[in-house]
């Protein structure tokens, strides 16, 4: 019942999606949300669309995994789309009642920033299909060492995080367990109302956070009996090669962006 | 024989605890022994493992490691030489996969990448744990997970390795491989190893070169298992099990058959019952 939480996460692959350095993929979605605001004209929408279809084909996986990752999403792209076609009133109007407009501005506007939305999401969905949750850990503490001059504790927030992640599986597990031992005991959790439904898992999270807080204490004691002190530099073992690979898509990448300031510029 | 631990007049209490944990405990350890420590649960048999490894600080007297008094000042030193392994197998991987759980300890010492590389293969081979080395704790076995925790232990090279009842929560055979283990290392280390057991399985108890009885927080007695094991009755008393070999005597004796009196091994209590037959 918990695992199914998980899916549409990473998906183990050897594309060459998959081989590239985290660091990169990191990199490129995130500028990638910032460079599609270059993109006005629909030769531009084209060239971004393009572009984003070509990754997510060479990741391999097939496009239902994508549908997937946008289902959540779905009505928060389809209110803001309302919203700009509601409420940019310029240009011809086509459909009037009361103060309530839709003009052709509007819905251009509404169109543009769908797929907007959907080229983000389809990107950040290729980086977190393709890239395993520690690597991403890993590389967010690397690209964030400039933090660290200015007294942010990257390292310890890198460890947390990773403890965190490696103890999801552990902690749902556990979950699992609790809900099948009230189950036993006749507490039904798909019945009733709302309200219900969320008191019954009352006596599920209890129990749940209560030896959370133990497993911290025996984890901490572990780890200082592994010699972790918190206040001392401590070296890695896991290390990342940046590769040819990682280069070319970096290049390919800015390519890719100078077309797109070169398409507004023809286009406007 | 070198004493490689000497606990003087050690007292423990919790914060905010009237009753001490522990109290004026004294007692040696030579190097390289097997030692059990048991004691019915509550009896302070963690407490004192914690203390060895200065997780805890004593409230009075002192332990020395090594010759190296476990204190604030010391307690890197302390941690290189004692190596822990608990009870819980998932509570204490740290790591992601295997590999990074081994490499941890590694990793707090600075060590730099490449020996770490080479240590990490080294101990994961020695608990027959490398073939997984790039795997998630999430799809291990509990008694994998284990060995995992003792190749851990054993990658900063202690030369105490504690077990607080580090197979209590395995299944049968986890626990039977994972003492196998052990003892194996045990045996290629030799003097260099000295292991403390806290256990409930009398019978590894019997087998010890050492066993340590606390009893709420006090030391009942510690000697071999000879010493210890041939009063079953204050064993019983304690809430502790006797080893089998001792309960098979005190039923053969109840039966009116005359049993040796001196402690007897599992083969030595084969060897005797063998003896009797074959003289009838
Ligand atoms: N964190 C703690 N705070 C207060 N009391 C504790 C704590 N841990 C253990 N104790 C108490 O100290 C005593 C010894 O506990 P422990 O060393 O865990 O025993 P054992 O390992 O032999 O079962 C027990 O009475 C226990 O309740
Ligand atoms: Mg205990």
């Amino acid at each position: 019942m918990f695992n199914k939480i998980l899916i549409g996460r990473f998906i183990p692959g050897h594309s060459l999606v998959h081989r590239l350095d985290a660091r990169v993929k990191l990199i490129v979605s995130i500028a990638f949300i910032f460079v599609i605001f270059l993109a006005t004209s629909w030769p531009s929408y084209l060239w971004a669309s393009a572009f984003t279809l070509l990754v997510v084909m060479m990741t391999g996986l097939g496009l239902r995994v994508y549908l997937r990752g946008i289902r959540p999403l779905i009505y928060l792209m389809l209110f803001t789309t309302a919203l700009q076609i509601l409420f940019v009133t310029t240009g011809p109007i086509w459909w009037q009642w009361g103060w309530l407009k839709i003009t052709e501005d509007g819905v251009v506007n509404g169109i543009a920033i769908f797929i907007r939305f959907l080229l983000i999401i389809l990107i950040s969905t290729v980086l977190t299909l393709t890239t395993a949750p520690l690597d991403l850990a890993d590389a967010m503490e690397q690209l964030l060492q400039p933090l660290k001059k200015i007294g942010v504790p990257v390292a310890e927030l890198a460890l947390m995080l990773s403890i965190a992640l490696r103890f999801i599986p552990t902690l749902l597990d556990e979950a699992e367990k609790i809900v099948n031992a009230q189950r036993a005991r006749g507490v039904r959790f798909n019945e009733g109302n709302l309200l219900q439904r969320v008191k019954a898992f009352v006596p599920v999270l209890i129990p749940l956070f209560i030896n959370a807080i133990k497993r911290a204490i025996e984890l901490g004691d572990a780890m200082e009996a592994r010699g972790y002190r918190g206040d001392v530099e401590r070296t890695k073992y896991r290390q990342h090669h940046w590769q040819i690979n990682d280069t070319v898509a970096l290049l390919s990448f800015i390519i890719f962006s100078c077309a797109l300031a070169w398409l507004r510029y023809i286009f406007g | 024989m070198e004493k490689i631990i000497e606990i003087k007049n050690l007292t423990y209490a919790y914060p905010n605890q009237t009753k001490a944990a522990l109290q004026n405990l004294s007692l040696t350890v030579n190097r390289g022994a097997w030692v059990a420590l048991i004691g019915h649960n509550g009896s302070g048999k963690s407490t004192l493992a914690k203390l060895l490894n200065h997780l805890l600080t004593p409230s009075d007297g002192q332990i020395l490691i090594d010759q190296i008094p476990v204190d604030d000042e010391h307690v890197d030193v302390i941690r290189n030489r004692v190596g822990m392994v608990f009870q819980n197998p998932d509570n204490q991987f740290v790591g992601a996969t295997v590999a990074d759980d081994v490499a941890f300890g590694l990793e707090n010492r600075q060590m730099p990448h490449a020996q770490m590389q080479e240590r990490v293969q080294m101990v994961l081979e020695e608990v027959h744990m490398w073939e997984f080395a790039e795997r998630e704790p999430a799809h291990l076995s509990g008694g994998q997970k284990q060995r995992v925790a003792i190749a851990s232990a054993l990658a900063i090279e202690p030369q105490i390795l504690i077990l607080d009842e580090a197979t209590a929560m395995l299944d049968p055979k986890g626990r039977f491989e994972m003492m196998e283990e052990v003892r194996q290392l045990k045996a290629d280390l030799g003097p260099d190893l000295t292991v403390i057991s806290i256990t409930h399985d009398i019978d590894e108890a019997a087998s010890a070169d050492q066993v340590i009885v606390l009893n709420d927080g006090q030391l009942v007695e510690t000697g071999t298992p000879d010493e210890i094991f041939t009063d079953a009755q204050k064993l019983q008393a304690l809430g502790l099990d006797v080893p089998f070999a001792e309960q098979l005597k005190a039923k053969l004796a109840a039966r009116g058959v005359a049993v040796p009196t001196q402690y007897e091994t599992m083969e030595g209590m084969a060897e005797w019952i063998w003896q009797l037959i074959s003289k009838k």
